[in-house]
């Protein structure tokens, strides 16, 4: 049943972000939007403000504001690693971001692909780091989607096969138009909508949701009870809502990684080059924990949904109940359809926002560092533009696709995987911020050693649950644990997130195979960095201009 | 303009060890416990509250105590527009 109510707001304030996403062409425009520097990253000239808004429309996305309450629903305190995960992220990358940003700015980089390319002059390396971003950002659009379907199918549109998505279909659309005509200023004036309405629905769901329902102890022990229920499927208990002496580990590891793996994604990235300067940065820094608060508090919402007896709803596409509803069902049923359709929309345009920064790194990194390296040499600035747009709409495109022809289920594995594949960049690009130490080809041994192996353990990790013998998440038991056929935890249960194991390994390669080509004096490529590079600031003589080359091209 | 940057470019300030004190919220064991609550909420998810105005202290202090390329035109004060971003790119 369609709730009119609901469905009427949430089309009003859709209607709004749209008109501004057509407007942001205009806003505080340059000379062009024919170059990279303007359409991809918004003039580079970015304040405090904007940036806090833009990156936290990166970080905190649709899919998080669904997911995250939905692990905590399912599972219990393991969920909660998107707290400690948000709150080491700021001083891990306090000092490295900057570094990015001042030689990026110097050389005019675009994307961390660049960098590489510019550090090593080594195509090999720079490719697979621009392949390994946009094979690893792909998933993560396509959730932003299964994001922004979940609160559509709560508001009556849960339509069956191909004619149930084609409300997302024309919201996707949409969204790819006015990205290919604005860049990256669309998403970042938008961005200020999606986050007062967040704040606005979180403060308010938080506040008078554990009124209503007796208090946040009646709603904790509502959470234990059910979570200590045994699972028809796997005879244990779901979860717990303490961590367990077997999944602690796993806790720690998995903030730590996704830590680790998020400036390293291409849209991170590409919020980071838009600010003006080092100090918007480091103001960001300070700032950007507002968010995590939200989203530790958004999290309980999970036990909130326990404790009011919401169920998900069944996705009629794939004919399974769908775990990412139970918190748009707790909004439909616990607030009047007024404010309902508000949380709505805030969600839906929480899904907005970072699928446009996201096809838009990916179109970047396409551009950059595969249409210009191999197909294109001699792009002009205005090519390199044109080229970019036309890719944001593919890669849109091919997201659509994929939530259309796959189960949600897959996308959200996929997710688990992409964070696992993007930390084998880590050695490549936030090592080589601050040492040229590692060698090119040793870096590329331990991308390709810790992407196997990481795959290898990915592939023997089940889900009794959901049936699966494979891929059925990141937690490996660390029994499983294999190295040539030796298992040095045999027996252990303890769990341990996969893309930190496979991350040792990669880095460990990377440090064996360059201590090997550094006595041996293989070449180690030419680096046209230099070390003050890595400090200048936005009044810096050294600074490349903005659009440089924009108008001479026409 | 810049101060003589060493051969690596890396500039080392004490103040940076500030950024490992958050560093310490991975220590699970401490704080997974459901006693002593706070308006009902067990230990476990209170205590990881606490620890983002940590995170928040850290950072800004090394944001105040260490400094960049020293300006030449530009004082540490900034202009208040810049903080409202109402200030045109340079």
């Amino acid at each position: 049943m369609i709730q009119w109510v609901e469905l009427s707001i949430f089309v009003v304030l859709f209607v709004v972000v749209t008109v501004l996403g057509f407007l942001a062409s205009r806003w505080r425009r340059g000379a062009t939007l024919d170059h990279l520097d303007e359409w991809g990253l918004g003039g580079r000239k970015f304040g405090a403000w904007i940036t806090w808004f833009l990156i936290g429309g990166d970080i905190y996305t649709a899919y998080t504001f669904v997911a995250v309450p939905a692990l905590l629903f399912g599972a219990g305190a393991l969920g909660f690693y998107a707290l400690p995960y948000t709150v080491v992220l700021y001083p891990l990358v306090f000092l490295p971001v900057l570094r990015l940003w001042s030689v990026s700015r110097v050389h005019g980089y675009v994307t961390p692909a660049d960098f590489v390319q510019g550090r090593y002059g080594c195509s090999l390396l720079s490719t697979l780091v621009a392949v390994t971003g946009i094979v690893a950002t792909m998933p993560y659009i396509a959730l932003q989607l299964a994001g922004l379907e979940a609160v559509l199918r709560t508001m009556g549109l849960n339509g069956v096969g191909l004619a149930g998505h084609l409300p997302l279909f024309v919201a996707f659309v949409i969204l790819a138009v006015y990205t290919y005509q604005s860049g990256l200023r669309a998403p970042a004036l938008i961005a200020f909508v999606k986050d007062i309405l967040i704040y606005l629905v979180i403060l308010v769901a938080v506040v008078y949701l554990p009124t209503k329902l007796g208090g946040w102890a009646t709603i904790f022990d509502a959470g234990a009870a059910k979570l200590a229920q045994p699972s028809p499927t796997t005879g244990k208990p779901a979860g717990s809502v303490l961590l367990t002496s077997t999944n602690q580990l796993q806790y720690v590891t998995l903030a730590l990684g996704s830590a680790l793996a998020l400036f390293l994604y291409p849209h991170s990235v590409t919020g980071v080059l838009a600010s003006r300067g080092r100090d918007v940065l480091k103001k960001n820094m300070v700032a950007l924990p507002a968010y995590s608060l939200l989203l530790g508090l958004l999290a309980l919402l999970g036990y909130v949904a326990i404790a009011s007896g919401a169920k998900p709803i069944t996705n009629n596409a794939t004919g399974r109940p769908d775990t990412n509803t139970i918190i748009p069902v707790l909004f439909d049923q616990q607030f009047s359809s007024w404010f309902a359709g508000i949380a709505f929309a805030a969600i839906g345009i929480g899904a907005l926002v970072p699928a446009a920064i996201m096809s838009i790194a990916a179109a970047n990194l396409w551009t950059r560092n595969i249409y210009k390296t191999y197909l294109r040499k001699d792009a002009t600035p205005a090519q390199e533009a044109k080229q970019a747009k036309l890719a944001s709409l593919v890669v849109k495109l091919g997201a659509v696709l994929f939530i259309v022809a796959v189960d949600p289920q897959f996308s959200i594995d996929l997710q688990l995987i992409g964070g696992v594949i993007i930390l084998q960049t880590l050695p490549t690009v936030a090592i080589a911020l601050y040492t040229r130490w590692l060698h090119r080809w040793g870096l590329v041994a331990g991308w390709v050693a810790g992407m196997g192996y990481g795959m290898y353990l990915l592939y023997l990790i089940p889900n009794p649950a959901a049936k699966k013998l494979h891929f059925g998440g990141s937690a490996l038991t660390l029994d499983k644990l294999d190295v040539f056929g030796w298992h040095p935890f045999a027996g252990s249960q303890t769990q341990i997130y996969v893309g930190f194991v496979a991350l040792v390994v990669n880095l460990v390669v990377t440090v064996v195979v360059t201590a090997v080509l550094r006595a041996t004096s293989v070449s180690n490529g030419h680096d046209e960095t230099a070390g003050s590079d890595y400090h200048a600031d936005e009044d810096s003589d050294r600074v490349k201009p903005v659009a440089e080359g924009a108008l001479s091209s026409g | 303009m810049s101060a003589p940057p060493s051969p690596s470019g890396l500039r080392v300030s004490a103040w940076n060890l500030l950024l490992l004190v958050p560093f310490l919220m991975l220590v699970v064991p401490w704080f997974n416990s459901m006693e002593p609550r706070l308006f009902g909420m067990p230990f476990f998810y209170w205590a990881q509250f606490a620890f983002v105005p940590v995170g928040v202290i850290c950072v800004a202090v090394v944001y105040r105590m260490t400094r960049d390329e020293p300006h030449s035109s530009a004082p540490d004060l900034l202009p208040e527009v810049d903080e409202l971003d109402e200030g045109t790119a340079r």
